[in-house]
């Protein structure tokens, strides 16, 4: 049974789990002489049998899920014959994948040989075999699970508090999807990092200033080993954001500042939605634009004024993103200044202070500190932001301040040595993680700091 | 305080002349600050809305001719032989299209000239001849005409975008594909149609066979993968955490994760999915599954802020009069809150899908990169999604996939659009306030 079928006859089961349960209670109910006897409604005891219908069979089958490729592969690889299983690691999952390949019906890399055939058709038998086993084991669990509960349905049973218990429990494990998020992405980037860092030093990753990920792939090529300084890579990202930043810190604020204070409500109305609607623009959009439109034209006007302009500057990508982050920097300061009581500007007007006074002089002071973490967060963003660098910045390493030259970003970086096909002990593949857990570590520190500015600023004025 | 008052009340009790004189002094360069400062505000204001306008009005210049497509019209007669009898899709359709092209120019010979004389159409020409003859089968000796497809190469001269008049070398048809071109346009032969294909074709190498139904139906069953989980979950995890979690340590740090999680940057979850999903427990790479399941991670942190806002704008009023008539806690929140919290929630929820739809950092993590021909059908086959195909076709360097990138980006602007539009409809259908 594919897993899809699998799950709709659970969901079957559990309809009719639901409808048994609830027609005994409602028996027992008339047996008993009327509703009131039963210490639940009727529908509690049909949830209860549900509930044990689906959720341990859902658990099993979750199991499976998780595990049928390694049990498959591992008792495949356990059939295949003698002189195969002897390769040298990398070989052996280079066979394994294209066996999987040519069972799943795809493309296969080298000649298909009659042993990749007999193991490909063994594990699909395998598949099946196993397939059909969990759905025997699920849907037995399934119908155990109804029995049970029918079995046990009684007056005195406390259907109700057994369901609500059950369904607490599924609340609690939804909310903490986040923190297993959060470790998975700790974890798994650590965890190749720390194969990254056993072949590069620490120092050398953080401190270097040569950055070339190229590794040869025989011993004897010229320029061999590959250069992992990274220092380069975070000076194009620090070159870039802080570019993005000129742009929308004065822009985003001077908007939220004139939307909140000066605008009257028809301008707000139009202006407002307008810059939503730049908000909602997908990063790959200003990447194309970035890249099609705007570096032509600073190019262009660098050759018109004299200037040697890279195709790739680092201006275009960061003008570009800077844009992108005004409606974050906007709606944030626009937030925060309107938490500022209104008794703050009434008491400067009544001292005879003009609007920009009142603004400059008492608005902005007291709703620095969330303007500050507002802008901690854009820079976040800015530091993250992956589309419109891969699409308008560029790839080689150059230790410069200079915006009108080409310089690369950790995004980019990642993106370069992830995409196509890729081994995963090389350390250029493993480099990745490396700037990723730098990324994290970054992105993180910035956060934690403007969420804990942002959320102090908002308990004074509260 | 302020500082030019503190200043002029200094000044007022030096006994150097009365407040309201210096006051006078000093207004109108007052005035004139407080004009320019205003000026700023609306200037910063009018240069979003310019760039805004710049960005739509160059991807609709450069786009909206890919909707339409060139198409050149080709008399094919089938002679005795030309089709296969017992199997007519297996004939060479190849061949009857080369066929009919040398029937309409004769004097063509020599083979560079043939071969840039077939050049002019494109390859699909033969596919579009094959559906046409299983769909009228046609009798040995008859002739049918047909429009077939244009290489992109014409296609672009018709446009515009490619200039006849520059010398033969900057240009990518030759003085004699021109002249060929030149006597179709007299023979009212070659037009530009309503571009079908776009909307109905997976990727291609080719640009005139290249269309968008692939990635938009990879776009959907990765969105259907993410509503699917996120929605549940999300709310879920805000009717606990707004409604019944303790305030205790536990819950702080989960609050600390959500909140931090939707700032993190979108290509960590990238590798999240592909150290975890792909490497780890070994899902099929490039499937709308993974895709799925990474962006649901990633949009979970806004559904649950947005859910949370919806449940604390429910009055406890209602609270207090379910559970006064002996309501349960749990019966409170599904009987009651989570009805009345349900329209704010959805739009949490649509704003988040729409995220997602637009995302494509962490998507080219798990491999969803990969150049995809087939229209996927189902969850585990390998697909593109919309701005997937955007980033794709942008790296192209053929001059027409730039029209068709632009042309890409409106129909998944189009499909934001109305996401966020529904979602706004929503807001105020349904806000209430007590």
């Amino acid at each position: 049974m594919s897993p899809l079928v699998l799950l709709l006859s659970l969901l079957v089961l559990s309809v009719a789990g639901f409808l048994i349960g609830r027609q005994k209670a409602l028996d027992l109910a008339r047996r008993e002489g009327g509703a009131s006897r039963l210490h639940s409604l009727p529908a509690y005891y049909g949830a209860l049998t549900a509930l044990w219908c689906c959720l341990p069979a859902f658990f099993m089958f979750l199991i499976w899920l998780g595990f049928e490729q390694s049990i498959v592969t591992g008792l495949m690889v356990a059939d295949l014959p003698e002189e195969a299983r002897a390769l040298p690691p990398a070989r052996l999952n280079v066979l394994i994948n294209d066996i999987r390949s040519l069972a799943s019906g795809n493309i296969v890399s080298g000649e298909v040989t009659p042993l990749m055939r007999d193991a490909a058709a063994q594990y699909i038998s395998l598949k099946g075999i196993g397939r059909m086993i969990t759905s025997v084991i699920v849907l037995v669990a399934a119908v155990a699970g109804i029995l049970a509960v029918y079995r046990g349905i009684k007056p005195r049973l406390r259907a109700r508090n057994h369901v609500e218990k059950v369904i607490m429990g599924l609340l609690v494990v939804c909310s903490t999807i986040a923190i297993f998020t959060t470790v998975g992405i700790v974890l798994s980037i650590l965890y190749e990092a720390v194969r990254f860092f056993q072949q590069i030093p620490v120092a050398e990753f953080l401190f270097g200033l040569e950055w070339s990920p190229q590794m040869a792939i025989r011993e004897d090529q010229v320029g061999s080993s590959g250069a992992f300084g990274a220092v380069p890579v975070f000076a194009g990202t620090i070159l870039i954001s802080a570019i993005a930043m000129l742009v929308a810190a004065p822009i985003g604020l001077m908007s939220a500042v004139f939307l909140s204070e000066y605008a009257d409500r028809r301008l707000r109305m139009v202006a407002k939605p307008l810059l939503e609607v730049l908000a909602g623009i997908p990063t790959v959009v200003y990447g194309f634009f970035a890249a099609l439109v705007v570096a032509p034209l600073i190019r262009n006007s660098g050759v018109q004024l004299g200037i040697d302009v890279s195709s790739e500057s680092a201006l275009a990508a960061g003008l570009v993103m800077g844009v992108m982050i005004i409606p974050f920097v906007s709606s944030l300061s626009d937030d925060v200044i309107n938490a500022v009581p209104q008794t703050l500007r009434d008491g400067a007007y009544s001292v005879g202070a003009t609007r920009s006074e009142t603004i400059r002089h008492v608005l902005i002071p007291a709703a620095l500190p969330g303007i500050v973490g507002g802008l901690l967060l854009a820079v976040s963003r800015a530091i993250g932001e992956t589309m419109i660098v891969v699409m308008a910045a560029g790839l080689s390493a150059n230790l410069t301040a200079n915006p009108l030259q080409a310089v690369t970003t950790v995004t980019v970086q990642i993106v370069t040595l992830l995409v196509g096909d890729q081994e995963f002990d090389s350390p250029k593949t493993l480099a990745a993680f490396a700037l990723g857990l730098v990324l994290f570590v970054g992105t993180l520190f910035l956060n934690i700091i403007a969420l804990t500015v942002v959320r102090k600023y908002r308990e004074r004025y509260e | 305080m302020n500082k030019s008052a503190g200043k002029s009340v200094a000044r007022s009790s030096s006994g150097r002349g009365r407040t309201i004189d210096i006051v006078n002094k000093g207004l109108k360069s007052r005035y004139r600050k407080e004009k320019r400062f205003r000026f700023y505000g609306l200037l910063s204001i009018v240069a979003s809305v310019v760039f805004l306008a710049f960005l739509l009005s160059s991807i609709v210049l450069k786009g909206y001719s890919a909707f339409l497509q060139t198409y050149i019209k080709l008399d094919v007669s089938f002679e005795a032989g030309m089709l296969d009898k017992q199997n007519p899709g297996r004939s060479d359709f190849q061949g009857i299209v080369k066929a009919a092209i040398r029937d309409y120019y004769p004097d063509v010979t020599g083979r560079q000239d043939k071969r840039d004389l077939f050049s002019l159409f494109s390859s699909g020409a033969a596919f579009q001849l094959r559906e046409e003859v299983l769909n009228k089968l046609p009798e040995e000796g008859s002739s049918i005409s047909l429009w077939v497809l244009a290489d992109d190469d014409v296609d672009m001269l018709m446009k515009g975008h490619m200039k006849r008049d520059v010398p033969e070398g900057e240009r990518r048809l030759n003085d004699k594909q021109l002249r060929w071109i030149e006597r179709l346009e007299e023979e009212g032969r070659i037009a530009l149609r309503f571009n079908t294909t776009f909307f109905t074709a997976g990727d291609s190498r080719e640009p005139e066979l290249a269309g968008i139904w692939g990635a938009v139906k990879g776009s959907f069953y990765t969105m259907l993968v993410t509503l699917v989980l996120s929605f549940p979950i999300g709310i879920a995890a805000a009717v606990y955490l707004e409604e019944f979690a303790p305030k205790n340590l536990a819950t702080d740090f989960i609050e600390v994760n959500i909140n931090n999680l939707a700032a993190v940057p979108s290509i960590v979850f990238g590798l999240l999915g592909l150290a975890v999903f792909l490497n780890f427990f070994g899902m099929p790479r490039s499937t709308p599954l993974v895709g799925g399941i990474v962006l649901m991670l990633m949009t979970l942190p806004t559904i649950i802020i947005a859910s949370r806002a919806a449940l604390k704008a429910v009055p406890p009023s209602i609270r207090e009069a379910a559970l006064g008539v002996g309501s349960s806690k749990l019966q409170v929140v599904t009987g009651h809150v989570l009805p009345l919290a349900l329209p704010g929630m959805l739009t949490g929820t649509i704003i988040g899908m729409a995220q997602a739809l637009g995302e494509t950092a962490p998507l080219l993590m798990i491999g969803m990169v990969a150049f995809i021909v087939d229209v996927p059908g189902g969850f585990t086959d390998p697909a593109a999604v919309m701005p997937v195909q955007i980033y794709l076709w942008a790296d192209s360097p053929e001059r027409a996939f730039v029209e068709r990138t632009s042309a890409a980006i409106m129909v998944l602007l189009a499909f934001l659009i109305s996401m966020n539009a529904v979602a706004v409809v929503m807001r105020r259908r349904f806000e209430r306030r007590w």
